[in-house]
């Protein structure tokens, strides 16, 4: 933070002392003010925040440690320093019970002053830091901030929100950048073993004995290298939730393996003769068709069914174009956060865009693509050309120019209707129609609802 | 050509011409602006406080911008010791941004356990001149190490400043300059100690 960031306010009833500190203390870039006395200091405290507020000990009235207790009521997390020019130890006790940060016997040392707002600063700064870092942790993790108003979205939510609640192996099926360890996470966060750890596993990233020792550990002596025994994955998530991402990319062998610790719950380190029992809640995620793989022999048919107890799939990001403003506004709070800057937002033209282009890499490449807007951008609104998307990325599929424009609209209005899950106000909202207009264009077309609540063409 | 700095003793023991004429060289070269030595008699007596047996800096500021100064800025140098009402003491004080400053020599030459080093003080002293004359142009304390307008409240951090703006400091300067109303005639390298 820039040190003209950090107010302080220099509490005094001689002027000598208001101005002579606070002349210092400009001097090193901070913005100083200057109260009397204890009332103005109060009033100054509840129409502005302050970082630091250095108060002398004896004044008329209101004396300084009142003015602390005060002020610690206003903004709980001001840094007062008291000044005093009779250092006892009766007033420095009381001075900090009260809550001060430190106290200073008047005249004191420069180098004593420097080095205290320095190490006030420093800390305020990190105390800050923890709290924005926290928050955007436990935003990050939780399904009220996995934001959506897609009616498919919402029943996955539900679902996953059940799941969480039981200790069933979870299988998450989407394209990559879909948020598959998110998800994971925040059914881990929802989930009784939310006190225990959350260990993730990219299988695709190691060779297969390095993953087969990564998961399991191994003993002293094993193998060229193991120098000492070693905990593996399963054993760092006991009482947790062990996220196994890209599952569908494991080799035959740590498929057996992996398929007899979920049969035995318990498995052995490598090179180790000791079985170990653990207890370990299983999400794994793919971007395969693992049914498919499955039925070609490629993946485990039984290792399949052991994992596919509860699917949950996140559709692409291209299927529900309707959260992209919210995913925008959702990023950008958080981008903003992180990289502390001011955005105000995105222009009509830039959503626009945004609206047109397909997302290959879903809402990962949303994000990136919004990060790169925000660094880019040179005003506070993000334009079109910030956000460096090429022409390419645009959904190019030429229109079947043999239909005529009844059954063009015909189309339109059942894909939309079956993506709002047959739900016509909303499928209304996407058209931009009223709903009149949308149940009197499904009597023109012969559109009608399915059992599964759905509409599909007659 | 207009003086911007005059340079004036105020101290109690004679002038040290060499020292004097060190900060005016290093001023002029840091700076790039006029600066002159000034001799006068006048010595703010009354900046004494003898509960202290310190000389306010406060007060002598307030003396010299009462004063009809014939340059811009002055820079008075003292060999008395120096305090703020808050501080045990201060190696000098400047208005920011305004037209007068004071540098005490007093606790520069001050070293227990080491012999006495006529380049060293002039040294400590020229940098301490210059960053309190940067002051009187608006710059405010730099982070950068080794620059000038870092803070120093030891005798280290002083030794451990070079006599030269870093140049965010400088960039700084031109442009306070300009704004005053200040152009500049051309560069000089910056000078290294």
């Amino acid at each position: 933070m820039s040190k003209e960031r950090t107010h302080i306010l220099v509490v005094d009833d001689e002027e000598i002392v208001r101005e002579s500190l606070s002349g210092w203390l400009a001097k090193d870039g901070y913005t100083l003010a200057t109260a009397h006395d204890g009332p103005t200091a109060l009033e100054a405290l509840k129409r502005e925040r302050w970082s630091i507020l250095l108060v002398d000990l004896k004044m008329p009235g209101m004396d300084g440690l009142q003015v602390l207790e005060e002020a610690k009521k206003v903004q709980p997390d001001v840094a007062v320093v008291i000044m005093t020019a009779y250092a006892t130890v009766e007033t420095a006790v009381e001075a900090m019970k009260s809550g001060a940060y430190d106290y200073l016997v008047k005249p004191f040392d420069p180098e004593e002053l420097s080095l205290m707002m320095v190490k006030i600063v420093a800390q305020q700064q990190l105390v800050r830091e923890n709290v924005l870092l926290r928050k955007v942790l436990k935003r990050d993790y939780h399904f009220r901030d996995m934001v959506s108003k897609n009616p498919g979205m919402h029943k996955m939510f539900d679902l996953a929100r059940s799941a969480a609640r039981s200790h069933s192996t979870i299988l998450v099926l989407g394209e990559s950048g879909t948020g598959k360890e998110l998800l994971a996470r925040a059914i881990h966060a929802e989930s009784p073993r939310h006190e225990a750890p959350f260990v993730a596993v990219s299988c695709a990233a190691l060779t297969e004995s390095l993953l087969e020792s990564e998961l399991f550990g191994h003993e002293k002596g094993s193998f060229t290298g193991a120098v000492a025994r070693r905990k593996g994955r399963f054993e760092s998530a006991h009482g947790g939730t062990l996220f196994l991402d890209e599952i569908g990319d494991i080799t035959p062998k740590l498929q057996l393996d992996l398929l007899r610790v979920l049969e035995e719950r318990k498995f052995f380190r490598v090179g180790g003769s000791d079985a170990v029992d653990v207890d370990v809640r299983i999400i794994a995620a793919t971007n395969r068709d693992l049914g498919k793989a499955a039925a070609d022999g490629q993946f485990r048919e039984d290792l399949y069914y052991r994992l596919n107890v509860i699917p949950i799939l996140l559709p692409p990001l291209r299927d529900r174009r309707e959260d992209i403003p919210l995913l925008v506004d959702h990023f950008l709070e958080h981008l903003s956060v992180e990289t502390d800057r001011k955005i105000e937002g995105v222009s009509a033209d830039a959503i626009a865009l945004l609206m047109r282009h397909d997302w290959p890499g879903n809402v990962r490449e949303l994000r990136n693509v919004l990060e790169r807007g925000m660094v880019i951008a040179k005003s506070s609104l993000i334009q079109p050309e910030d956000l460096g998307l090429v022409a390419s990325g645009v959904r190019t599929e030429p229109f079947d120019t043999g239909l005529t424009l009844d059954e063009v609209e015909r189309r339109h209005i059942t894909a939309v209707l079956q993506h709002a899950g047959g739900n016509v106000t909303q499928a209304a909202r996407t058209l931009a129609i009223d709903r009149v207009t949308l149940y009197n264009k499904i009597k023109k077309y012969g559109l009608r609802r399915g059992e599964d609540e759905t509409f599909e063409a007659s | 050509m207009a003086i911007d700095v005059h340079l004036w003793w105020i101290g109690a023991d004679a002038a040290d011409d060499r020292l004097m004429d060190a900060i005016r060289d290093w001023i002029t070269r840091v700076f790039r602006v006029q600066a002159r030595v000034y001799r006068h008699a006048d010595r703010p007596t009354h900046a004494f406080d003898p509960r202290r047996g310190q000389h306010s800096s406060t007060t002598i500021l307030k003396w010299l911008v009462g004063r009809e100064q014939p340059g811009d800025r002055t820079l008075a140098v003292t060999d008395a010791d120096l305090f703020i009402p808050v501080l045990t003491f201060v190696y000098g004080e400047a208005q920011l941004g305004g037209r007068a400053a004071v540098v005490s020599t007093a606790r520069l030459t001050v070293e227990q356990g080491t012999r006495h080093d006529p380049a060293l003080v002039t040294d400590r002293v020229v940098k301490e001149c210059v960053h309190e004359l940067g002051h009187t142009y608006g710059l405010l304390h730099c982070d950068t190490p080794g620059c000038v307008m870092t803070r120093s409240v030891n005798l280290l951090e002083v030794d451990a400043k070079r006599v030269a703006l870093c140049e965010p400091c400088d960039a700084r300067f031109q442009e306070l300059r300009h704004k005053d109303g200040h152009h500049e005639q051309g560069t000089h390298a910056h000078p290294r100690r």
